[in-house]
């Protein structure tokens, strides 16, 4: 008996390969998400994000301004959606993270450039995410004297000197210093939230089954909505604690600012937990087994890691998989988080990214009422 | 009959395109003790599951309690117990938790209280704290019981309760269930044991989804006329073999030294049996059919007739004894 036994490994083995087969969704997941992994590493993840939208505040509105606007559009980097705006709704705009960029042509631009003073050129960064701005900036700064080579003839010729005729001065908003991890705790709140809660209540309803114990759940008189709303509920104060400690991490470990309300921060937080504990209870009355359960949950789980602009700048990725991280709850979140906690943002901010969850909150409440099954058919 | 509890036609089932209830008729009255037996696989699990909304028939209709079984299942289910054949309490949770889990499901006040009073009727009091999932077989049953019957219901749907349960659990559960027959409970419970058939007050018998007897005892017995030999002697294994060869003997069972010989044709029987009954080494008695040669010999009838088709021949019935030799087939519910 103590020796190996290569019939009995055989039948070990033999019964392992039927039930792998057997269990279909399990198999096309285990293919699935290696594909799926293939397709997103592979296609939509780019770190070094180009035309991020930027708008311009021209106070003057010289041939220097535009060659110079031009320039910068030239580099690759930034694309200038719309016409010129004034100061106040591009800051607005930077807020709430509707242009990554604004770059200020001061007054009197073209007069100190002639007269060889060397205006400043102000460009504005929402520098939140570091790694999705550090090459748009490095290319702004590198602007010289060639964004103005035509416009310098003649007369004017002699500016074409060594010295730039201007300068570019960089104001990195929310992020000064770049610091990576100003922009990956907050974020961490909504990938904790998302990955634990989903893949908690995708088990929940799945365990009853498997367990046998949904026929004596359906036997009694339960609604749907009571039984959901009952098994989700413990996990959303599991949710809460999450976030009271990522909260407590990111202000004492990691000193991020904490600039927002932390109620409105608590708000989102909890929608964000109700979408994806909803996502996780239609999971479960989809599948058969935990395994299952799980499978579907990382299923999930993945594209929200990836194409949510977590890990990868959201505006590096082509538009299919920036279609794709739009439904997403996570990536909503983190334009939430990130804005309350860095840049202060507060309901009107908050509002354009809100709306979004909670509608999938809807939808994915409403899939799972209808998939829970009050019978055993 | 008195009134009616449960009261439906026409009742089909289909998993696949196997029918595995078809076209059922039940008229159960109140305060009565219905046994529903049957081989494994006949439909009993999935005809209980229908009465309480578990299951939605592909056809039929009815009420159960007065409620209609298509579209008023949680008025049903609220005046209903279902014991599932298999264990479906919370094997994670202590039985005191499991019973205040049933309570507060249903509502029911006095909370605490109820529960003590369930516990110290299943003398368990001094367990409960002990998790569910680790009590032995039959004590599962017995929690599982107190814990269907805990909201008072007033129709009990039990699916093999006494599965695995010792002798004297067993006695002491009909007892019990007797007990709230009398106080006007119906209950509706499917068994094995013929001898716990005979503690009904009247028996179902179903066999591949079809209601083939009903009745009293009596009734049943009466209805099915079968010439019955009883015979003792050395040997019986050989002798059982031959006698099967022979015409108009349907059915031969050994039960411990005795051999029952059966046949619906009481001539053909007596004339194939005449060469053995000399036989100085052999005692023939005639006898009386139990339930038990009835019910094999309408399956050998139904197996005939080319309908079994599911591999589960006339074995699926316990024997007579005292739960010696009781299937426990839990868990063979034919679940996904
Ligand atoms: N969910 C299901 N899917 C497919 N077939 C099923 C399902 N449930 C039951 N069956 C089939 O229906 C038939 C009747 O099953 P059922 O459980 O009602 O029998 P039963 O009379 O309770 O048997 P037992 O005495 O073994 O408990 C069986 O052939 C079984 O295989
Ligand atoms: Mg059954």
């Amino acid at each position: 008996m103590r020796l190996f036994s290569l019939s009995r490994f055989w039948a070990i083995l033999v019964k392992e390969f039927i039930q792998m087969r057997r269990d279909r969704l399990t198999f096309g997941m285990m293919m699935g998400v290696p594909l799926l992994q293939l397709l997103l590493f592979g296609y939509a993840i780019n770190t070094d994000p180009k035309n991020l939208p930027a708008v311009a505040v021209v106070a003057e509105n010289s041939v220097f301004a535009r060659s110079l606007l031009r320039a910068m559009e030239h580099t690759g980097y930034i694309r200038f959606i719309g016409a010129p705006v004034d100061a106040a709704t591009a800051d607005r705009l930077i807020r709430r993270g509707d242009v990554q960029f604004a770059v200020h042509i001061p007054p009197d631009f073209a007069e100190d450039l002639v007269r060889g003073r060397q205006p400043a050129l102000l460009v504005e960064a929402d520098a939140t995410d570091p790694v999705a701005t550090g090459n748009a900036v490095a290319a702004l700064q590198g602007l010289d004297v060639t964004a103005l080579v035509h416009d310098l003839k003649g007369p004017l010729a002699d500016l074409q000197s060594d010295r730039a005729p201007f300068e570019v001065r960089l104001h990195k908003r929310y992020n000064a210093e770049g610091i990576t991890q100003y922009n990956i705790v907050p974020g961490l709140m909504g990938v904790v939230l998302t990955m634990t809660m989903v893949m908690m209540t995708s088990l929940a309803v799945t365990r009853e089954r498997e367990r046998g114990t949904m026929e004596n759940l359906l036997a009694m008189p339960v609604l749907p909505m009571e039984v959901m709303l009952g098994k989700i509920l413990p996990y959303i104060l599991v949710g809460y604690v999450q976030v009271a400690i990522i909260i407590v991490a990111a202000r004492y470990l990691f000193t991020v600012p904490l600039m927002g309300s932390l109620l409105l921060l608590s708000l989102a937080a909890i929608i964000l937990i109700a979408a994806n504990l909803a996502v996780g209870f239609t999971f479960s009355t989809m599948s058969t087994n935990q395994l299952q359960a799980m499978q579907m949950s990382v299923f999930f789980f993945l594209p929200s890691l990836l194409l949510s602009g977590f890990m990868f700048p959201f505006r590096g990725m082509p538009v299919w998989a920036q279609v794709i991280g739009e439904a997403l709850p996570l990536t909503h979140f983190l334009r939430i988080v990130r804005g309350i906690l860095l840049k202060g943002n507060s309901w009107p901010e908050i509002w354009p990214d809100l709306w979004p969850i909670m509608l999938f909150l809807l939808l994915a409440a409403v899939l799972a009422m209808i998939r829970y099954r009050r019978t055993l058919d | 009959m008195s009134e009616a509890v449960i009261d439906v036609q026409g009742l089909t089932k289909s998993f696949g395109n196997k029918r595995v209830v078809d076209d059922v008729a039940l008229r159960v009255g109140k305060g009565q003790i219905y046994g529903f037996l049957g081989p494994n696989g006949s439909g009993k699990t999935t005809t209980l599951r229908m009465l309480c909304g578990l299951l939605t028939p592909d056809a039929g209709t009815g009420s159960c309690l007065g409620f209609d079984i298509l579209n008023q299942a949680a008025e049903i289910k609220r005046r209903t117990g279902y014991m599932t054949q298999r264990f479906s309490l919370y094997e994670d949770l202590t039985i005191r938790e499991n019973l205040a889990f049933v309570a507060r499901v249903y509502g029911l006040g006095r909370l605490r209280q109820r529960v003590d009073t369930a516990l110290e009727r299943l003398g368990l009091a001094a367990r409960q704290r002990q998790l569910a999932g680790q009590l032995s077989g039959g004590w599962k049953q017995r929690l599982a019981l107190a814990a269907c019957i805990l909201h008072e219901p007033e129709l009990l749907l039990l699916d093999e309760p006494t599965a695995g349960v010792d002798p004297k659990a067993r006695r002491d559960f009909w007892d019990q269930i007797h007990a709230l027959a009398g106080a006007g409970l119906t209950v509706l419970v499917s068994t094995h044991y013929m001898d716990e058939a005979e503690r009904c007050h009247e028996i179902l018998y179903i066999a591949y989804g079809r209601l083939i007897a009903k009745g009293t005892i009596r009734q049943v017995l009466a209805a099915h006329d079968l010439a019955t030999w009883s015979v003792e002697g050395p040997n019986l294994h050989l002798l059982s073999r031959e006698l099967q060869q022979l015409p108009g003997i349907d059915t031969v069972a050994a039960f411990g030294t005795i051999l029952h010989v059966c046949g619906r044709d009481a001539a053909a029987l007596d004339a194939s049996i005449a060469p053995y009954r000399h036989r100085p080494e052999l005692h023939w008695e005639r006898s009386s059919p139990s339930l038990e040669d009835i019910f094999i010999q309408l399956m050998a009838e139904l197996d005939g007739n080319g309908q079994g088709s599911n591999g589960l021949g006339s074995n699926g019935l316990g024997s007579n004894g005292l739960g010696g030799n009781g299937l426990d087939i839990n868990g063979l519910g034919g679940r996904k």
